[in-house]
């Protein structure tokens, strides 16, 4: 150990010879996701032996309930894993301090939709959503441009995308992409309109800040492979407990739940299931990951499309902890007029979804 | 003497990132002196949008996400 040691390398952007070699990471992370494909198509006969060694009755409920949870647990967790580090590797090329001075003077409108969609791409975890907010605000983005990407963020997630994608579908994916983005615009467009800037708590008003730069060095390829394995680490080790657990409840509605029981709260005659799914989502805070593996169940037994998707947006984008959270920038009033715009645009996707798709 | 600040209000990674902060000054006996800003007002008035933030002598360095331990080290010395 020495004291004082000269400085090595000033901060800046010039290349820096110590850094590793691109292409071992490339050949590496090529090698990896080969492997991730030859464990994927093992799934299907690995659920089958292990649920053969099981001491279960052939053909009944348990055995059935467990067949679902011994193929869901490792499908998610892979398919997770695949899509945590895809997107890592993504949202490298994104920060939110490039995504603020995106947004910073943008008009309303075009503006909204610009913040929804860098909200789905820029890195976001809801314990920066005060310092987010207040950077936003006090650097010149519109107070509604701000909630379409405070709306989109935790709503339309690569985790909530990628999973949809591989255990409903492509087309559920996508409904839940357009459909996630066009509430948090319009929601994000309507609270601008409204000219709600008076209803923000008084300190993020006086807060002038100027907006920091940072040095940005060099980013390798390594680099980015590197910020797609700490998302997995990160994403992974911090949701794993919430799958397994969705995944309990989704076993157990596969196996237990009667269909014609489901098709009556659930189904598309019942008008009421909509706000009571959105109304049910509020209070439980799961995430994504935790909540898709029983959307994936609902949908096999019969619920309406609409209704789950609805469920889904309550759960993700209007979560009690969020709103807490955001209670230290927004006044009460500010945040019955934020719970209250989104909360009708998810039940005017629900509706609209089971109206159109039969 | 470096004056570090972490910007944060207090969740796990701020924590974590002041640690690491100290760990690698240790090691490099770079003397320091770490203050942990969890005040909304005084965060936002950095600047950043993304926490947590790391201030080393009055300069913004890092915002968002731990930072690598590399990086703290060229922070340090330079």
């Amino acid at each position: 150990m020495t004291t004082g040691i000269s400085p090595i390398t000033a901060p800046g952007p010039q290349p820096d010879p110590d850094r590793p070699a691109s292409w071992p990471w490339i050949a590496g992370t090529a090698a990896a996701v080969a492997l991730w494909f030859l464990l994927y198509g093992q799934l299907v006969p690995f659920s089958n032996a292990v649920v053969a060694l099981l001491p279960l009755e052939h053909g009944s409920r348990l055995e059935e309930a467990v067949r679902f949870f011994v193929y869901d647990t490792p499908k998610v967790l892979l398919l997770l894993v695949l899509v945590v580090f895809a997107m890592g590797v993504v949202r490298s090329f994104f920060s939110p301090e490039r995504t603020r001075a995106l947004l910073a003077g943008r008009r309303e409108g075009l503006g909204n939709a610009a913040a929804a969609g860098l909200g789905v791409v820029t890195p976001f975890c809801s314990c920066s959503a005060v310092p987010l907010f207040v950077g936003f605000v006090s650097a010149g983005v519109p107070l509604g441009v701000t909630f379409s990407f405070l709306i989109a963020a935790p709503m339309v997630n690569e985790v909530a995308l990628g999973l949809l994608f591989a255990l409903v579908g492509w087309r559920v994916a996508f409904t839940y992409l357009a459909f996630g983005l066009a509430v948090a615009v319009v929601a994000g467009w309507i609270i601008g309109r409204l000219k709600l800037d008076g209803w923000l708590e008084a300190w993020v008003r006086d807060v002038r800040a100027g907006t920091a730069v940072l040095p940005v060095g060099e980013v390798t390829a390594a680099d980015r492979v590197r910020a797609g394995i700490d998302a997995v680490r990160d994403i992974v080790g911090r949701v794993w407990a919430w799958i397994i657990a969705g995944i309990a409840a989704g076993a157990f509605i596969h196996g237990y739940v009667p269909a014609e029981l489901l098709a009556a709260i659930m189904g598309r005659d019942a008008w009421w299931s909509v706000p009571a799914a959105v109304l049910l989502g509020i209070p439980m805070y799961s995430n994504a990951a935790g909540i898709i593996p029983v959307v994936e169940a609902l949908i096999g037994k019969g619920a309406a499309l609409g209704t789950v998707l609805a469920f889904m947006m309550a759960v993700t984008a209007l979560s009690l902890p969020e709103m807490i959270i955001l209670r230290k920038v927004l006044t009460v009033r500010l945040l019955a007029v934020f719970v209250g715009v989104v909360g009708l645009g998810i039940l005017a996707v629900g509706f609209l979804f089971n109206a159109l798709f039969v | 003497m470096k004056d570090v600040k972490i910007l944060g209000p207090g969740c796990k990674r701020c924590q974590t990132t002041a640690e690491m902060l100290r760990a690698e000054a240790e090691r490099l006996g770079v003397p320091v002196h770490v203050e942990k800003v969890t005040d909304y007002a005084a965060i936002a008035g950095y600047g950043i949008a993304a926490t947590p933030g790391i201030v080393i002598d009055g300069t913004v360095v890092h915002a968002g996400g731990l930072p690598k331990t590399d990086d703290i080290a060229r922070w340090l010395t330079a």
